[in-house]
């Protein structure tokens, strides 16, 4: 992709502040995102010699984000949560309105992979992979301890279920197992938890591994006040898993080496039922987030090949929670 | 009747030609937005085989389980009802085959490489 729509004068201008006498900035190119959000890359050269940096931002013509929190938020809790041990990116510089290069943050490129199938298929992470489901208990545990911001959402599971209801039933289109986890979940409701700081996309895809483990947490962009079991859930989702469906946690490991690193860090005893519920609610609202791609579609939103293929995955998720609810 | 070549067969050239001939071109997001282009191409390929069979299944087990006729998807949504007001769960005999079944249809045109779906195919 090009670098237009990033004006390179600005970001010039911004150097010094990014890192102590930073100068010009190069090789800036687009990595990922959606209308509503980008990813930028770029060197910067400084006294020590050239650091590669990383912008996340919003332009200014599209800052208003549905489900997601602020980007400053989510600087904000990348912050706290380096601080606090959790692998991050160092976040370097929030943008201001005056910059006038939209909503945003930077922060130091971190060397490692987040591509789930290089992940849990080659081999050079045969030796890493054992390692990663502790290590994810670990680092969820010390999430969960984080203080939340004041301004994050609170959504327990009761509530999820009644918003992800209501975006099936605007899709509009009958899927009867869909009616089905909606029984079982509310249901099966646990009791309600003690609320904490949810990641709420903490899974493989979302994490950088390097062959010593987890080297960051990326996409706070979902984070809100919810059962911190929410976390566990997600992360065993099939669809997280990239075809290594044997391996439950992130297509790289065993429950039972989650919840043992979890319980090491939170001294809270994990319990499986609850993390089980949170998987199945995770698999239905990946289907329904599959779904709403076609709504999208017939609003005629900017062409990509890639959504129709996107909305032809809820299929996936229908049997993933036929597996789960008749417990194969 | 229609002539031959069947339209899966022109389809088929037209993906080889897109992935042997046009994809090798390519750099950059394109190359990745072709890959999907293809992928989407073989997935039509797949349901103009395979759905007239599996919509008369899925129709003929619908009929059944609910004691009713009508197209596929007032019945899906006959279906849907049902289970929403509890009247029929899985310890109902034949739901859990028919949704199971259904998803393995869907699957068979969606992304016949999924895990579970390979996992499913690999047991019966």
């Amino acid at each position: 992709m090009s670098a237009t729509g990033i004006d390179i004068e600005k970001l010039n201008a911004l150097a010094p502040k990014l890192t102590p006498g930073g100068r010009a900035v190069s090789d800036l190119k687009r990595l990922s995102g959606g209308a509503s959000q980008e990813t930028w890359s770029f060197k910067l050269a400084t006294p020590e010699g050239e650091a590669r940096l990383i912008l996340r931002r919003a332009p200014e013509s599209a800052t208003a984000r549905t489900l997601a929190i602020s980007l400053e938020t989510e600087a904000r809790l990348m912050r706290m949560a380096g601080e606090a041990g959790v692998p991050s990116p160092r976040v370097l510089h929030v943008l201001a309105p005056k910059e006038g290069l939209g909503a945003g943050f930077f922060m130091a490129h971190v060397e490692g992979e987040a591509l789930g199938g290089k992940i849990v298929r080659d081999a050079a992470f045969a030796d890493t992979r054992p390692m990663l489901a502790r290590q994810c208990g670990e680092i969820l545990a010390r999430i969960h301890a984080l203080a939340p911001p004041a301004d994050l959402p609170v959504s327990g599971a009761a509530h999820t279920i009644d918003e992800l209801e209501r975006a099936h039933r605007e899709e509009g289109w009958p899927r009867p197992v869909f009616e089905l986890a909606f029984r079982w979940l509310r249901a099966n409701l646990p009791a309600d938890a003690s609320l904490t700081l949810v990641h709420g996309d903490f899974r493989n895809g979302n994490l950088l591994i390097g062959a010593d483990g987890v080297r960051a947490v990326l996409d706070w962009e979902l984070a809100h006040v919810g059962d911190p079991m929410q976390d566990l859930g997600w992360l065993c989702v099939n669809s997280w898993r990239f075809g290594a469906i044997e391996k439950p946690v992130g297509g790289f490991g065993e429950r039972q080496d989650l919840f043992a690193g979890y319980e090491a860090v939170s001294g809270v005893a994990v319990d499986p039922a609850r993390v089980r519920f949170w998987e199945v609610l995770g698999v239905l609202r990946w289907g329904i987030i599959c779904t709403v791609s076609t709504t999208v579609l017939r609003e005629a939103g900017p062409f990509a090949i890639d959504r129709p293929m996107i909305a032809r995955r809820a299929s996936e998720t229908e049997l993933d929670l036929l597996d789960l609810l008749e417990a194969r | 009747m229609q002539d031959n070549p069947p339209p899966e067969q022109i389809l088929d050239i037209a993906i080889a030609h897109l992935r042997d001939n046009v994809l090798p071109t390519l750099s950059g997001r394109a190359v990745f937005d072709m890959r999907v282009t293809i992928s989407a191409l073989e997935l039509v390929c797949r349901s103009i085989v395979l759905t007239p069979g599996s919509d008369a299944a899925e129709r003929q087990r619908l009929s059944e389980l609910l004691g009713q006729d009508g197209d596929l998807e007032t019945l899906n949504r006959a279906l849907c009802d049902r289970i929403a007001s509890g009247a029929l769960d899985l310890q109902t005999p034949g739901l859990a085959a028919h949704l199971r079944a259904t998803a393995l249809e869907k699957l068979a045109v969606d992304q016949p490489n999924y895990s579970a779906y390979r996992r499913a195919r690999q047991s019966q």
